[in-house]
């Protein structure tokens, strides 16, 4: 089987709110899969639904080959998930607490190896309570991967993270992702899709307005450059699909250097801003 | 993939989870001492307040005050239940679990062995201050310490499955320790274990009646007061097949009752 998710019109309501509405997703084993979007998109309802934690109103859902409305054991133990926040276990210390867990599944990691790989093995002996803000996320990992999942599910991450601490903990995913762990991925970073995602798609308003590979998203913004020049103290701008055949017979008008001249295209971050309808 | 994996056993997972939670316990230190001098030190109070002989029998008011704490002490599986399965689901314990193989009745099987042991506790505490301080007679024979043991079984399970219905009603983990010592405060009130049973009103006793903690208090009245302390009772009897079927009654309602309203998630949990 190399299908780990699959949807087809899936949908959820909130009173008047449609957390997710008719959302199809296909994601492959071993790919690491960003669903990209800002704050109240979805992205947390969809996932929910993915894991069992909620109930969908319709559509199709199939995860590791079983509907995650009707839950089994053996199911959960191939699953890894990490929830968007978490405040339990303050008491353990790391050491305790992922010992603990890898006593719920049948084929657990090695505990200590796993507190090296998410890089706590100075803070094994502390407890929960003390970490900071990132180390505790790194336990939310370790507790997430100690089972052996073959799909792991990360609710924004790195949320509240400063940027060091955040590219350390991208180091952490892509070394999953590179021993085979599925991963969906959620973010409202860009960057963070950017880094870390084989494939992206884009959710506003509980619908994707956009999918592809990362570079994808970025080369549909970025097919029309914006040329612009100087013309006697005039700033002129154009917008084309072609600039160096612009800016060839801009040079042949003006005879050699064109003055004030620029050539743009909309970064990224542009085009997903256009993409989420917040583009100024 | 190989065959199908064999999942751990859900007693194993029980005693882990049990282990862990006893050790969370443990580790709150304020709360340790506080849990088990409270008793302690109501008994010490109240029984040094009214202390000297009550009723035709001669009994030791005290020794009634002692009886009573060991029942409220049974009880502590009501307010701990109540509060720590409400910060479990509030502080995301619960869906961190439910998202694991970890089988339900794990879960609770770890609560349950943890309220055990912490209510043993409290009640080898009270006992042994009631022995030393204020004269409290242990049961000489087998059929004293069996009556003890299955007042204090039946009405740790009652008080314990009514405690995990209660861990609902909070709206939060934060507003649980307030929402959940009310009913408790009350309860021991008109349960015979702050006021003797004997100078409540009727209608009092009556409500009180439909709650664990009376029959658990008159059981262990039975147990430490013997035939002298009976006549002290309303009806001049301990009772000990009501109390039995009331703790009965609790148990398989208190089941139904957490059937039908646990709740896996906080309310801002879709
Ligand atoms: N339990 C809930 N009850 C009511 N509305 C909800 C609930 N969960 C989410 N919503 C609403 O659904 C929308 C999507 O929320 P969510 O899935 O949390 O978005 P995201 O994770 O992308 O920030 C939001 O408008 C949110 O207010
Ligand atoms: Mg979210």
């Amino acid at each position: 089987m190399t299908t780990a998710v699959r949807t087809r019109k899936l949908t959820k309501r909130y009173g008047d709110v449609q957390a997710v509405g008719g959302i199809d997703l296909d994601i492959r084993r071993g790919e690491v899969f960003a669903i990209l979007g800002p704050n109240g998109a979805g992205k947390t309802t969809a996932v929910e639904i993915l894991q069992g934690h909620r109930t969908r109103d319709a559509g199709e859902v199939s995860v590791l080959g079983v509907d995650p409305g009707r839950p089994t054991r053996a199911w959960r133990a191939r699953l890894g998930i990490v929830p968007q926040t978490t405040a339990d276990v303050a008491e353990v210390t790391v050491r305790e607490a992922v010992r603990h867990f890898a006593g719920y599944y049948p084929r657990p990691k090695d505990p200590d190896e796993v507190i090296r790989q998410v890089g706590l093995e100075g803070k094994a002996g502390k407890r929960i309570r003390e970490l900071s803000g990132g180390q505790r996320r790194r336990v939310d990992v370790a507790l997430g991967v100690i089972g052996g999942p073959e799909l792991l599910f990360l609710d924004e991450p790195t949320t509240g993270f400063d940027p060091e601490a955040r590219r350390r903990f991208w180091e952490l995913i892509a070394g999953l992702a590179h021993n085979g762990t599925t991963i969906l991925l959620t973010t409202h970073y860009l960057d963070e899709a950017e880094a870390l995602a084989d494939r992206v798609t884009v959710v506003a308003g509980g619908r994707i307005v956009a999918e592809g590979t990362p570079a994808d998203l970025g080369g549909r913004a970025g097919a029309k450059a914006t040329v612009s020049w100087s013309d006697g103290g005039e700033r002129r701008s154009l917008e084309t699909d072609a600039p160096t055949g612009t800016v060839l017979e801009l040079t042949r008008r003006f005879g050699g250097e064109v003055p004030g001249l620029t050539v743009t295209r909309p970064s990224l971050e542009d085009a997903y801003l256009r993409l989420i309808g917040a583009a100024p | 993939m190989t065959g199908p994996l064999r999942q751990p056993p859900a007693i194993r997972l029980g005693l882990a989870r049990a282990a862990l939670e006893t050790r969370m316990f443990f580790r709150e230190k304020d709360a340790v001492v506080f849990t088990l001098s409270l008793p302690i030190v109501l008994l010490v109070i109240f029984g040094s307040i009214f202390s000297g002989p009550m009723g035709p029998g001669g009994v030791d008011v005290s020794q009634l005050y002692v009886a009573g704490l060991i029942g409220s002490a049974a009880m502590t599986g009501f307010q701990n239940l109540g509060i720590t399965i409400a910060v479990d689901r509030d502080d995301g314990t619960l869906k961190r679990l439910a998202g694991t193989p970890l089988p339900r009745a794990s879960y609770f099987a770890g609560k349950a062995l943890t309220v055990l042991l912490v209510s043993l506790l409290q009640v080898t505490v009270l006992l042994i201050i009631g022995v030393t301080l204020f004269t409290l007679r242990l049961p000489s024979g087998p059929s004293g310490w069996a009556t003890f043991a299955w007042v204090f079984v039946l009405g740790v399970l009652g008080s314990s499955l009514l405690g995990v219905a209660a861990s609902s009603l909070p709206r939060s983990g934060r507003s649980a320790g307030a929402v959940i010592a009310m009913p408790f405060v009350v309860l021991q009130f008109v349960s015979g274990v702050f006021v003797p049973v004997a100078v409540l009103p009727d209608w009092l006793l009556n409500i009180s009646s439909l709650f664990p903690l009376k029959w658990m208090c008159q059981g262990f009245r039975s147990v430490f007061l013997g035939e002298a302390g009976a006549a002290l009772e309303r009806t001049g009897s301990y009772e000990l097949d009501r109390v039995a079927l009331v703790l009965g009654a609790w148990i398989a309602g208190g089941l139904l009752l957490c059937l039908t309203t646990f709740r896996w998630k906080s309310r801002r949990d879709g």
